[in-house]
């Protein structure tokens, strides 16, 4: 450690920021860059080839969450699928009434896009969750009231892998007629999504979290679900997203899905598997080591953690040095400089919460990478120890 | 990864004067767990010379090399010297921080002077150039987390 030669190994851990792209999806979207780049929306032999590629993938997207194809909106991201489903719904129904229920944890898209209707005039109500992150059915359905027209609760946390009981939670939601939307974009295309058998009205997902290319997301609305969309345009995905198409990140996620249809069982039960190893492995070989997150109702790719008296990005400059990419929810790491509001509305203190760590594991990872990781952290972590004034206190007033 | 110069990386990965000094004439601790970053700093003081500077740092790669390079400004300078290292000073010393990381190079600078204060406190004198109280510096930069 501490020199710069070349690290052993090349570890990406970072798979719930953005996963790389499969061979077979690059291969996919080649020809859709100089053979075949009509506009879809053109009305000849060019425009017709884009319009089919389109429209396959729009099934095979559909298939990966059992929605029909004519319910994908294409986005250009996550984190549009969720502004257009917030903003698009809550104001698709505003003459019913202004009250929007999001629960704490919810990625920023979806957040930050409450916030903003409050500021046009909505309440919104945020549900708390508990100490692994779990909302609870009945804490929402409370919260819904005469002028609710909204209710949006993740499927899956992608800082602590905790895995929501939506279908619990959409049945109380549905029972008092009000719309529901999940964001499935750290879930889909990991664990089995469906919307009928959640039971939602709308369910946001992003290729690039399941071996897709960037710039491809798309939201799942329900026939006949009013949406408001949140550009102005042409007729484009059925005028809910106007735009010209980005034909080669759709078919790249087309693809992507349907390989995750096919690979799921057998990439979660593997990945799962090396989670488990990493999840009981750093807490034996380090004390005050905390997972983060539910023990068992977590993605199989995810292992996150918080480690005691030290703060993520110095971990995450050393793991860097040694090939290894994580992330961190610390303030440090973050553009804002506060920690991350998950861990906060989990209940750990702030000085725990600037520990963070988390892993998310990838198709190609093997017993190896973990064992890798395994062998380098505790080093590091007793390095920043020593220096951290935290645990001098704690080593004090223990002895 | 932030944009840290060469120089910040160092001092990161090899701190000087990391620890903790058992009968330091003067301790200063700032920061806050909020804010991600705690500094404590131990003086010793001989013929008004800062004789030995230590540190221990909770926070990111920034905040322990401004508490390194901190700890290497003052070392063997007068308390008089030493209490007008600002945190651009620090930060110049460092060949540059990333504009959201100069709130450590305040909380460096900050801690020494607490250390100091702690340690005139203690005997009961004037130091030319010590502030009353701590908290600002010159560039009135606040930290935005806390």
């Amino acid at each position: 450690m501490g020199n710069d030669d070349k690290p052993e190994r090349k570890v990406y851990l970072d798979n719930m920021a953005t996963t790389p792209v499969l061979p077979e999806v690059q291969e996919a979207m080649l020809p859709y860059f100089r053979q075949v780049y009509g506009n879809p929306q053109s009305i000849h032999s060019w425009g017709d080839e884009a319009r089919e590629a389109i429209d396959k993938a729009r099934e095979q997207v559909a298939a990966l969450i059992g929605g029909d194809a004519e319910e994908v909106v294409f986005t250009s991201s996550g984190t549009e699928a969720n502004n257009l489903a917030i903003k698009g719904l809550a104001q698709g129904q505003m003459t019913k009434g202004k009250h929007v229920i999001i629960s704490a944890i919810e990625h920023f898209s979806v957040l930050h896009a409450a916030r903003t209707l409050e500021k046009a005039g909505f309440e919104v109500t945020e549900v708390p969750v508990d100490k692994y992150g779990i909302v609870d059915p009945d804490e929402v359905a409370g919260s819904i009231k005469k002028e609710t027209v909204l209710v949006s609760v993740m499927h899956a946390n992608g800082e602590v892998g905790t895995i929501e009981p939506i279908a619990d939670i959409a049945k109380k939601v549905k029972e008092a007629g009000v719309l529901f939307h999940t964001d499935a974009v750290a879930s889909s295309g990991s664990i089995p999504v469906d919307v009928n058998k959640l039971g939602v009205d709308a369910l946001s997902l992003a290729g690039n979290e399941f071996y897709g290319p960037k710039g491809s997301g798309a939201l799942w609305v329900r026939k006949r679900v009013r949406l408001i969309p949140l550009m102005d345009g042409g007729v484009q995905e059925g005028g809910r997203r106007p735009g010209t198409e980005n034909v080669p990140a759709i078919v790249g996620m087309g693809k992507a899905a349907e390989l995750a249809i096919k690979d799921m069982a057998e990439r979660s039960q593997r990945l799962s598997k090396l989670r488990d190893k990493l999840i009981r492995g750093l807490p034996a070989a380090v004390e005050h080591v905390l997972v983060t997150g539910h023990p068992t109702a977590r993605l199989p790719q995810h292992a996150s953690f918080c480690i005691e008296f030290i703060e993520g990005e110095g971990m995450l400059l050393w793991l860097d040095r040694e090939g290894i990419a994580v992330s961190s929810g610390s303030a440090c790491t973050s553009k804002a400089l506060k920690a991350s509001h998950v861990l906060i509305a989990m209940g750990l203190p702030h000085e725990i919460a600037q520990g963070s760590l988390l892993f998310g594991l990838g198709i190609d990872h093997t017993e190896t990478d973990v064992d890798y990781v395994l062998d380098k952290l505790p080093p590091i972590i007793s390095r920043l120890r020593q220096m951290s004034p935290l645990y001098a206190k704690y080593m004090k007033e223990k002895r | 990864m932030p944009a840290y110069s060469d120089k910040v990386m160092d001092h990161f990965m090899n701190p000087r004067n990391v620890g903790e000094i058992k009968d330091a004439d003067g301790v200063g601790e700032v920061g806050n767990p909020v804010c991600g970053d705690m500094m404590t700093f131990y003086i010793t003081v001989k013929d008004n010379r800062l004789d030995d500077v230590k540190f221990q740092t909770f926070g990111c790669g920034a905040a322990v090399a401004v508490s390194s390079i901190t700890s290497e400004m003052a070392k063997g300078k007068t308390l008089e010297e030493a209490v007008k290292i600002t945190p651009a000073l620090v930060a110049k010393e460092l060949e540059g921080l990333p504009k959201n990381k100069y709130h450590c190079s305040n909380l460096g600078a900050q801690a020494l002077q607490e250390a100091i204060r702690d340690y005139a406190k203690k005997k009961g004198i004037k130091i030319e150039g010590l502030k009353e109280k701590g908290g600002e510096d010159e560039e009135g930069e606040e930290c935005e987390a806390c």
